[in-house]
């Protein structure tokens, strides 16, 4: 039970920083467009500073007395270059991520962002099945 | 810039990292930093949780209050008018970029807010992602603006969720 309580409450940590994102600032709590909009130099230090308060979480959180979790990573360092790759062509043209459309675009009732979100599930859910249960290699 | 538009765009930048800070407090309190946590909500035909579905409820029923409002009055408090991005086109980019990016979050249990947030674990796994992650982007950044005539609907793409 409590893991779903601490699911639930990490989920509005994450909400809270997407409505104040939107309410305040006027931008779209997406962490793949903000990382890569600043790579492309637009303009507006904001993103680094977004960016630069995500990294620095783990850090600040055993000051707020929150347990930072080991990661168990199934994944070898070759597995884990592909994936980027995957991971920064797939969210740059579907224009979004587990944030940008998962959250924010499902948050802002977008059928767009619901299709995203069904298929990158989908087709996540389908890859996680032949990793564990038919055997593709990700240990490299 | 005039000393209120350079006092606007320095509580923009103030106000981004506290709200990045609590994004990524987020990821922690709700265990997405954990590869393998991901994996387990993944894995439906196994040993699968479904604690992951809560983060994203609740991340939603705090949000959508935010864009139901900001749909209505498309005002924000330090940047002025808000365009929402475009809730309707579906496209067959928009389908093949979701599954590639499916397969990379499947195989890595990582996606791009974790991954972010993983680098201060200072494991080379979460730094080769993450460098793996900014390549993808630049790559599809410079081949898609390269031949706007192959898929006219890029043209009209402002930029991805920003």
């Amino acid at each position: 039970m409590e893991i779903f309580i601490t699911a639930a409450t990490g989920g509005a940590f994450i909400g809270l920083a997407a409505a104040g994102m939107l309410l305040v600032n006027g931008s779209i709590a997406g962490v793949s467009g903000i990382f890569g909009n600043a790579l492309a130099g637009r303009p507006g230090l904001w993103r680094w500073s977004f960016l630069a308060g995500l990294i620095a979480a783990p850090l600040v959180a055993p000051l707020a007395k929150i347990d930072v979790p080991t990661p168990h990573h199934q994944a070898g360092l070759v597995t884990l270059a592909v994936a980027g790759l995957l991971v920064g062509i797939g969210t740059r043209l579907s224009g979004g991520c587990t944030s940008g459309h998962g959250v924010c675009g499902l948050s802002n009732l977008s059928p767009r962002s619901l299709v995203a979100t069904g298929t990158f599930m989908f087709v996540a859910a389908l890859t996680v099945y032949a990793v564990r249960h038919l055997g593709l290699p990700v240990r490299f | 810039m005039n000393a209120s538009s350079f006092g606007r765009s320095l509580a923009v930048t103030m106000t981004s990292a506290l709200f990045g800070l609590i994004f990524g407090l987020g990821l922690i309190v709700s265990h997405m930093v954990d590869p393998q946590r991901v994996t387990d909500f993944l894995d439906i035909a196994g040993t699968w949780n479904p604690a992951l579905a809560f983060v994203m409820g609740g991340a939603i029923v705090v949000a959508a209050p935010a864009f139901a409002y900001t749909r209505r009055h498309r005002g924000s408090v330090l940047s002025g008018t808000v365009e929402l991005p475009d809730r309707f086109r579906i496209s067959a980019r928009l389908v093949v970029g979701a599954a590639l990016f499916g397969i990379g979050w499947g195989i890595s249990g990582i996606c791009p807010g974790p991954g972010l947030t993983l680098l201060t674990s200072f494991e080379p796994r979460a730094l080769v992602f993450i460098a793996a992650l900014a390549a993808g982007i630049r790559i599809t950044d410079l081949a898609t603006a390269a031949k706007p005539a192959d898929q006219e609907d890029l043209a009209t793409v402002p930029y991805p969720a920003d």
